[in-house]
């Protein structure tokens, strides 16, 4: 795969836990939404249909969000109002970091570092430098035992919270 | 009344000239028109930056191209939405100063009545059409009972059409935009080899589904030799393009039928589709509905669609003050009352 389409390895993130289908991931994402306080970066990895649309999709179900949560591949910002603001992010199709403040990602992240709204990215290669030392939540989507399986896995700097740690290692989140 | 017309809100700049008494005068590409030459710098590559540096140089090389000043428009349209919102003010203020310095009316016009009208500068339009939007970024459903009054019927609840062929290809390790790509490769595909699903196919609502389509087409290719060969590319090509003509075709003739329409319409970079040129114009003769292909430079982003729409609202009266604001995203909205059904 070339580079701007970079997957992580698995084996730099803790176990995971596992989704049977979109409705699963879907909501996995709506579960992880109850743990948002506002303020947070998230970076969705994974491979083409690893279901990072449809756990955005679920978490912004979890959010209030009420409009149609669709992919932003084309669009590169997609902003949804729900308790909190969520800004869904894609960079399939960015190649260089140099095209951020085109697509507004400086005031996205001063408005996220403001604690008003969430920040989620797919494909967040190009992103990764701009985001300096705030903290970040990255999950990474890999195969899992069936076709329709993926197995989710949670890494953070920091380390994430007990309750989303727990989640992501299929124990029940402290919610 | 020739009016200028002007498009930042994708990847290319681009600038026409639509005059009602001739069509479209010019309609230039920030893509093929050699830049260099014209203000002998590197071309940034993109959005914004790359308006700021094309668009005015733009503007010049049309004026001079068609041996007319500012003081022979009667208008300049512009894309106000949807789009990236540094890109869109790009056009917009240049719009503005056009117009201020001039004396002229300014028209903002949305994105997606540009496509839906692009269809106006190939054949005459029928009304009232239902018109299937598709590309990149875009699965839509519209009705058109006449020109300045858009109902938007249904879209997609994921990817796009457009993101679908990309994604795709990128799959089966074709170039982007894979659109183009997996158009020519299903030519030699052979039917039945493979199978992709129809998702909501028993849903009564106008709606989309392309998100599967990805899982779907990556478990067949891990399963299959590699390298891939290229009658297997062509195969997975021609069945995953019939899988997404499919949909798109059943739910266009869904809502038209709904509608009461008498014409159906594709607009958007889809629309240059091959196949669904072909099944579309071929289940519209069965329907007895009126259809015709748009021109395919009519399909992918321009500014001659805004130039021609623009030309619309002023010949209904319409204009914007030049305090009009560029938007992110807003669904496309009538300009004129709805008539009575």
């Amino acid at each position: 795969m070339d580079p701007g389409h970079a997957v992580p390895a698995a084996a730099s993130f803790p176990a995971g836990v596992e989704t049977t289908g979109p409705g699963e991931t879907f909501g996995l994402g709506e579960r992880a939404a109850a743990l948002l306080r506002g303020g947070e970066v998230l970076l969705l990895h994974g491979g083409l249909g690893a279901g990072k649309t449809c756990f955005v999709q679920g978490l912004c179900r979890g959010l209030g969000v009420t409009a149609e949560v669709v992919s932003p591949t084309f669009t590169l910002v997609n902003t949804y109002e729900g308790r909190l603001r969520v800004h869904h992010l894609d960079f399939y199709r960015i190649e260089s970091p140099a095209d951020l403040p085109d697509i507004g990602v400086p005031d996205l992240l001063d408005e996220v570092e403001d604690g008003g709204a969430v920040l989620v990215a797919e494909w967040p290669g190009p992103l990764l430098a701009a985001l300096g030392p705030l903290p970040r939540l990255e999950f990474l989507a890999t195969a899992g035992g069936g076709p329709s399986s993926r197995r989710w896995h949670l890494r953070g700097q920091p380390e994430p919270a007990a309750a989303w740690r727990a989640l992501f290692s299929g124990g029940d989140p402290a919610c | 009344m020739r009016v200028l017309g002007i498009e930042t809100s994708c990847d290319d700049t681009s600038v026409a000239l639509y005059d009602t008494d001739g069509g479209v005068a010019a309609n230039l590409l920030s893509s093929q028109v050699d830049l260099h030459g014209v203000f002998g710098g590197v071309v940034p590559e993109l959005a914004s930056r790359a308006h700021l540096v094309n668009l005015l140089p733009m503007v010049d090389l049309l004026l001079k191209r068609e041996q007319i000043g500012l003081g022979d428009l009667g208008g300049v349209a512009v894309t106000a939405g949807p789009g990236l919102l540094g890109a869109l003010l790009v056009g917009l203020s240049t719009a503005k100063a056009i117009c201020f310095a001039a004396d002229l009316p300014l028209v903002g016009v949305h994105h997606l009545e540009g496509h839906i009208l692009a269809n106006a500068l190939t054949a005459d339009l029928v009304l009232p059409a239902t018109v299937l939007i598709v590309s990149g970024g875009h699965t839509e459903v519209v009705h058109m009972p006449e020109i300045g009054v858009y109902e938007r019927l249904g879209g997609t609840l994921d990817d796009a059409a457009g993101e679908a062929f990309d994604k795709t290809a990128k799959l089966l390790g074709l170039p982007y935009p894979g659109g183009p790509h997996i158009d020519a490769a299903a030519k030699g595909g052979v039917p039945g080899r493979f199978r992709f699903p129809r998702p909501l196919a028993a849903d009564q609502r106008i709606v989309f589904s392309f998100s599967g389509l990805k899982t779907a087409v990556r478990t067949v290719v891990e399963e299959l030799p590699r390298p891939l060969d290229d009658q297997t590319i062509a195969d997975v090509c021609f069945e995953a393009q019939e899988a997404i003509v499919d949909v798109l075709c059943q739910r266009l003739f869904q809502a038209a039928r709904l509608k009461r329409a008498r014409a159906v319409y594709l607009a958007g970079g889809v629309a240059a589709n091959g196949r669904l040129r072909e099944r579309v114009a071929a289940e519209a003769a069965k329907r007895g509905l009126h259809f015709v292909a748009p021109e395919r430079v009519y399909c992918t982003d321009n500014a001659a669609m805004i130039a021609y729409a623009g030309s619309c609202h002023l010949a209904a009266g319409r204009r914007d003050a030049l305090s009009l604001d560029s938007f992110a995203r807003a669904p496309l909205a009538s300009w004129r009352p709805s008539p009575a059904s």
